[in-house]
């Protein structure tokens, strides 16, 4: 989140889209509810009248896989009506830089400058802005030249008229009116409007367009650093945050820098590439500071050399590659893998098309499963369609404790960094994940020792005495610590004189040489001298800050505390809020007051958005790998042959597989339904530990498919009875809920019917409780994430 | 009037099933053995080792779901409790009423009444016998927490402040106030039984929308509405006073 969940309650108007936060995030709703006693709007565009909708002033249904239609549709209803805030558009977003001539879009083709067929890629250099002599983009703060990013916007979206989001959406027109006349009140100057969005807008091969699109209206509508404003994702875990924040994720490291190439051979290399330029002395573009983050990570690795000869140690991508989950079983099914570490996650449930990674994981020699309990990843040899005979995966169980009996941190939705102590002790032999992770490295890196191997070096080194206490067990408070970040040796910055061992008090005093550690740059100042700032519970806070609940002294955020991001966008150029009711910051003269803001320099002394390299909020945005505007295309398994925005129905740069299990259904008239996947309150995830949990699966016993009286008069399915799900990648028995509400869509002139079905089943437990309704989910994803496309797909539904 | 009294807002219910979970975890109720019998509702019914349940009901108008109401029901804590007039009848330790909050008790020695002439006294449908021990059962306002300070279970774990909990006077007047802000949008919001009982619902429309047993106003009796049993019932015992 750009902002937090107190925050929520500041805003004057919720759209929740992409979610069902009442349901998925309950919560959320105490901030939610605390908004509608002050008068907010609660709007919730969904393609089902959830818990949520109940609780909403305006319930828009729409066809899931639609929403570039209706945002895009937003965006036009707000360049229209002149509904932007201008001042805001013109000083702290791209809009009046000039594009390049070399880009252009085809509204028949439905496709950008620089697409390569042949590659299915797009040459993003053909999205550049132009330059003057000194590097800085050209502007036209008038917004009228023919080449600036306004009026590029506003002819790109010309054709998103409500005529073709309603046929699209199949939303009727007075709804989609409704929802856009609510929601662009907030372009006002003291108002703010926020978006509570989830995975209904990320599963999908347009799921980054999704959020993009979003954004952008935001960026329009001055809705960005402001209180009851920004883009807000509500996370699916408790700490997914967290360990997005410590990058699990292949294509990047520790504090959001980028996984090292093979191309790179040097740390001088590495820098370079990733490490922006920007000549405009008025653009902080913060991410110049990118080596120092890049050495002081190494460093925390590798803590007895210097950077410069640890960074070959790094694990390197070949330029291009994708390694993410859906590549990675798809790499696991043709045999690729010898081995593999499902730790604390479910694929054989979680993952797109359940039956290929049931296949994939019987391809290993073997796998070690971390976990709580028994599931279908460390089962699947014995699932439904195996046979255990023919599998020669060996499987090990390690298991391992839960959260309330380990003692560290998680990191919210917000960036808050909370930390927790043990409540109970571990069962049994139960062991938390870092002692577990500890271990293993020490033996790995004793059979290295003893045994040699091709390559022992970036496994022998590790410095795995930062991760332990004196009696060398597993101390989350060192390792905190070492994310934090210590100086190395008695090192002088900016000024100060820090002794060797010395907390880093945040990442203004990091270096680029080695003198200091840092395991995250952006969790530099969570534990400081002071202590464990995360473990903070103070409800202390000013006026200002009570106003809007910024709470700065509970727990702790990244980056340094700031509460919400790119805050200098909450003021004019002379640092008066612009919504005086509800300040984030201001400047009283001499200094800022409120929250921390971005970056302490004078009001108007440097652009807004410090983190971009320009400086300014990006509504064009030439980064994606599928455009710099998102465009509409429907889901790679879709109802209808054409749509009204262009020739080209399907995302060109979509993640797409070769192979027998990678056979997609559209205009399929075996399989004519829309179908998406869904959560309940009383579940989570795949399951994995809810389903053991018998007040939860009272309240929720079986994997059921909701469906509309219509729907199921045409099938002649009864409430309750049990149904057969169905498509080429599998077969589901659920439980038919009819319900009035689904309501069957109007698309493109057709019924178009929708079903939904919640992913928390898995064969292993209950035993009547039904299986993944992944095993009906496509294995194709977003061109920039690899997500899969699992709110959007096609099945048949039939009596059993 | 003393005691205490819940106030439920059901404009801010979001059915999350927080309230019918902890209810379960502080008695340490069993699970019940359940079905998707096509609705979210589960379990289906208020049981012996069920005492909190949140009621799902639709509203339908043309086809287009206009509302989707939740209902988390329990005793009502009456303020003159039928249960346990009657039981009195039989055995005055039976069913207790806490002089200090005004909650309603059910003993052990319930088994030996008639349960189904127990359940047929409450207007609500609420208490539930044992089939094998013949006890019967229902929310005790969690008394053992109440007389400790803490808040009940359910009104602990509600997010959105649907539950509340506290002195009669103060649940009273937050539910008025309620009544008066949510009458803006929901013109047709009243509060349920706010004078007989001590668990005070919001309900943003009409009571049986949400649930049959909602109010006491048509009562499971057709003979008699509340005040007519209350006073045949009082009347045999006048006489045998006398």
């Amino acid at each position: 989140m750009t902002n937090h969940w107190i925050d929520l309650k500041n805003s004057d108007c919720i759209l929740i889209m992409g979610s069902n936060a009442a349901e998925n995030h309950p919560i959320s709703f105490k901030w939610v509810m605390k908004a509608k006693d002050k008068g907010a709007t609660l709007i919730h565009v969904d393609p089902r009248f959830t818990r949520t909708s109940s609780k909403a002033d305006i319930y828009a249904p729409l066809r899931s896989g639609s929403d570039i239609g209706f945002l895009g549709g937003m965006i036009k209803y707000i360049l229209d009506n002149e509904l932007y805030f201008k001042e805001y558009v013109v000083n702290y977003t791209n809009a009046s830089f000039i594009v390049n001539k070399s880009y252009s879009f085809d509204e028949k083709d439905g496709l950008f400058a620089g697409f390569d067929p042949k590659t299915g890629t797009y040459d993003k250099t053909a999205w550049a802005f132009e330059m003057d002599t000194n590097g800085v983009p050209k502007q036209d703060p008038s917004l009228k030249d023919p080449r600036c990013v306004f009026q590029i916007l506003k002819k790109h979206y010309e054709r998103y008229d409500l005529d073709k989001v309603s046929t699209i959406t199949g939303t009727p027109k007075d709804k989609i009116l409704a929802v856009y006349k609510a929601y662009t009140a907030t372009g006002k100057a003291d108002k703010s409007g926020t978006i509570m969005y989830a995975m209904g807008w990320t599963q999908h091969t347009v799921g980054v367009q999704n959020i993009r699109c979003m954004a952008m209206a935001q960026l329009l509508l001055g809705n960005i650093g402001v209180a009851g404003g920004g883009v807000n994702a509500l996370r699916g875990e408790s700490n997914v945050q967290g360990s997005t924040d410590h990058c699990l994720l292949f294509h990047i490291i520790p504090g959001y820098l980028k996984t090292p190439k093979a191309s790179q051979p040097t740390l001088e290399a590495y820098n370079k590439k990733y490490t922006p330029v920007s000549s405009d002395p008025k653009s902080a573009n913060w991410w110049q500071h990118y080596p120092k983050y890049s050495a002081s990570l190494i460093k925390s690795m590798y803590l007895k050399q210097d950077p410069v000869e640890a960074y070959p140690w790094m694990p390197k991508l070949d330029d291009g590659q994708n390694a993410s989950f859906l590549v990675m079983f798809d790499e696991m099914l043709k045999g690729r893998f010898k081995g593999f570490f499902s730790w604390g996650q479910n694929p054989a449930a979680g993952l797109a098309n359940s039956n290929k990674s049931r296949n994939a994981l019987a391809k290993l020699d073997w796998m070690v499963v971390v976990n709580i309990f028994d599931n279908e990843t460390a089962s699947f040899w014995k699932g439904p369609g195996m046979d255990p005979k023919k599998i020669d995966t060996e499987v090990f169980f390690l298991p391992c404790a839960v959260s309330v009996e380990k003692e560290g941190s998680i990191t919210n939705s917000g960036r808050w960094m909370q930390w927790r102590y043990a409540g109970a002790k571990p069962l049994a032999d139960t062991r938390p994940d870092g002692d577990i992770i500890l271990e293993l490295t020490r033996k790995i890196q004793e059979l290295y020792r003893k045994e040699g191997g091709s390559y022992p070096d970036p496994v022998v080194n590790l410095s795995t005495d930062q991760w332990a206490d004196d009696h060398g067990e597993y101390d989350p408070h060192k390792v905190a610590r070492l994310i934090n970040g210590f100086f190395t040796k008695d090192t002088t910055v900016k000024g100060k004189t820090f002794k060797a061992g010395t907390q880093v008090p945040s990442f203004a005093y990091l270096t680029d040489d080695g003198s200091t550690c840092s395991a995250n740059w952006l969790y530099c100042g969570s534990y400081t001298e002071k202590g464990n700032m995360s473990a903070r519970r103070d409800k202390a806070q000013n006026d200002a800050q009570a106003e809007i609940g910024l709470y700065p002294n509970w727990s702790w955020c990244w980056p340094v505390n700031r509460r919400i991001l790119y805050n200098r966008a909450s003021v004019d150029l002379q640092g008066k809020p612009y919504a005086p009711n509800k300040p984030v910051i201001a400047w009283n003269g001499s200094k800022w007051v409120g929250d921390v803001p971005d970056g302490g320099w004078k009001p108007g002394d440097r652009h807004a958005f410090i983190m971009r390299k320009h400086g300014f909020g990006q509504i064009f945005g030439p980064g994606r790998a599928d455009g710099p505007l998102p465009e509409y295309y429907e889901p790679l398994e879709c109802p209808i042959e054409e749509h009204p925005f262009s020739k080209r129905l399907h995302n060109p740069t979509a993640l797409k597989f070769k192979g027998d299990m990678e056979q997609r259904f559209f205009c399929d008239p075996r399989y004519p339904f829309v179908c998406s996947t869904y959560r309940v309150t009383e579940h989570w995830q795949s399951g994995v530990m809810t389903r053991w949990q018998p007040w939860l699966i009272e309240a929720e016993p079986q994997v059921f498919v909701e469906m509309s009286p219509e729907l199921a008069k045409l099938r002649g399915i009864e409430n309750g009875e049990m149904v057969a799900v169905e498509n080429g990648r599998g077969t589901l028995d659920c439980v038919a809920i009819v319900t009035p509400r689904f309501k069957p869509f109007k698309v493109m002139g057709q019924t178009i019917h929708q079903v939904g079905i919640p992913w928390h089943y898995g064969w292993v437990h209950p035993k009547d409780g039904g299986d993944a309704a992944n095993l009906l989910t496509p294995s194709v994803g977003d061109p920039n994430t690899g997500i899969p496309e699992t709110k959007a797909f096609m099945v048949n539904v039939r009596k059993k | 009037m003393e005691g205490k009294s819940f106030f439920i807002d059901l404009t801010r219910c979001t059915a999350c099933r927080g309230c019918q979970v902890a209810c379960k975890q502080w008695h340490k109720l069993p699970a019940e053995k359940t079905k998707n019998w096509g609705s979210h509702q589960n379990p289906k019914d208020l049981s012996f080792i069920t005492y909190k349940l949140v009621r799902f009901q639709e509203v339908v108008k043309d086809g287009d779901v206009t509302d989707w109401l939740f209902f988390p029901e329990q005793c009502r804590h009456c303020v003159e409790p039928p249960c346990k007039y009657v039981a009195d009848a039989y055995d005055e330790k039976a069913i207790l009423k806490d002089p200090n909050t005004g909650a309603v008790i059910f003993t052990e020695r319930t088994k030996a009444l008639d349960a189904e002439e127990i359940r047929e006294s409450c207007p609500y449908n609420i208490p539930r016998a044992d089939a094998a021990s013949g006890i019967i059962s229902k929310c005790d306002m969690c008394l053992d927490r109440v007389e400790n300070g803490l808040l009940p279970a359910c009104v602990q774990t509600c997010p959105t402040g649907a539950m509340n909990f506290g002195d009669r006077e103060d649940m009273l007047e937050l539910a008025n106030e309620r009544l008066a802000t949510v009458k803006k949008q929901y013109p047709d919001a009243v509060l349920g039984d706010p004078d007989e009982t001590r668990v005070i619902y919001l309900y943003q429309m009409e009571p049986m929308s949400y649930y049959e047993f909602a109010v006491a106003g048509i009562s499971p009796m057709p003979l008699y509405n509340r005040k007519q049993m209350l006073a045949k019932l009082f009347t045999p015992l006048r006489t045998s006073r006398g």
